[in-house]
């Protein structure tokens, strides 16, 4: 399943690829050397919270996940894990670390997924940062008044449809 | 990449940091140095098995990019209204590559020329929670790719729901404001 995907992605950047080419060499290398640069910049955090993501489950005790956002816990985990998402500050390497250290450290599939979720949609930092300055803070408060629901559904789904 | 440059250290990395440091010394201290270097190596393998991916996500990202300019995606999504708006907002913001300097702008543009609410907010929920870019460069390597296709998957109706949501509460709203004096 992921080599058909890897093989997938790897033509949709050949043709993509080709595509950018047929409008100027020039364009099209520097939007290599952009992603490359990019790509290369990202490779220390990300290495960085994942590999940190597996001590920190291991370090962390046990009985401070499972009872909270285990596999047994429910609709009331997924609440627990909602919460906690829309609390976390920070950017990406906090959440998909705290995420991922939760599911290396026993918490269950549906509730990390309520997390991740919850992280995307109410991230106070992006919202206040980046949201209210580009659009009517009306239409944003809306936003966040109607994906209220949203981690809820994504974990309540999880866990009718099994992991492929 | 326009805008906003990030350093590749900033202060919540370096708080991610400090934690990792100290876990990792408890597990060694604690459990001993073949327990550290399992999980170690496990972690050094996922993230090694998710490189090449990562490098195709960022590629594509710099292809669209030059390929499908702001103000394109900005006319496409702000000129369609009804149900079939709200499918574009979703595919377009599940492709457009870039962080919340290239998206919000976007969002903010499709107001401008006219788009609905209902519209915008699907457009910036899809790039929340199906942007391709922020599954391949970031959530791969955290997680593997059957969780995140999972993840992908469970949430692929939810934009859509959270634009018919918007355009409801908006109908209720003007609908109350209407009644009032």
């Amino acid at each position: 399943m992921m080599l058909v995907i890897s093989v997938l992605l790897w033509m949709v950047v050949v043709a993509l690829g080709f595509m950018a080419a047929m409008r100027g060499t020039d364009l099209f290398r520097d939007s290599v050397r952009d992603s490359v640069i990019e790509f290369m910049r990202l490779i220390p955090r990300i290495a960085l919270g994942v590999i940190g993501s597996g001590f920190i489950a291991d370090a962390m005790p046990q009985d401070l996940i499972v009872p909270w956002i285990g596999p047994q816990s429910g609709m009331l985990g997924v609440a627990i894990a909602t919460i906690g998402g829309a609390a976390t500050s920070g950017g990406p390497v906090v959440g998909f670390s705290i995420a991922a250290a939760a599911l290396k450290g026993g918490g269950g599939a549906p509730q990390v997924i309520a997390y991740v979720v919850a992280w995307s949609l109410f991230s106070i930092q992006r919202i206040i940062g980046w949201e209210i300055p580009s659009m009517p803070p009306r239409v944003v408060w809306l936003r966040a008044a109607v994906s209220v629901p949203l981690p809820l559904l994504a974990a309540a789904t999880a866990m009718l449809i099994a992991r492929p | 990449m326009p805008g906003r440059r990030r350093k590749p250290f900033d202060f919540s990395t370096a708080t991610v940091l400090a934690i990792s440091v100290v876990s990792g010394v408890t597990v060694y201290w604690r459990e001993g140095a073949d327990r550290f270097f399992t999980i170690f190596r496990s972690d050094v393998l996922l993230f090694g098995n998710m490189m090449p991916k990562m490098l195709a996500g960022c590629l594509i990202g710099g292809f669209v990019t030059l390929l499908l300019p702001r103000e394109v995606v900005a006319r496409l999504v702000g000129a369609e209204s009804g149900i079939l708006g709200l499918f574009i907002a979703l595919a377009t913001g599940a492709v457009l590559p870039g962080g919340p300097f290239t998206i919000y702008p976007v969002a903010g543009a499709f107001l401008a020329i006219g788009a609905d609410a209902g519209t915008t907010i699907a457009f910036i929920t899809s790039w929340m929670l199906l942007g391709y870019n922020r599954a391949l460069v970031w959530e791969l390597p955290f997680f593997g790719g059957s969780f995140v296709l999972w993840r992908v998957m469970v949430c692929l109706p939810l934009p859509i729901l959270a634009g018919i949501l918007g355009r409801t509460a908006i109908r209720a709203l003007a609908l109350r404001m209407e009644k009032s004096p």
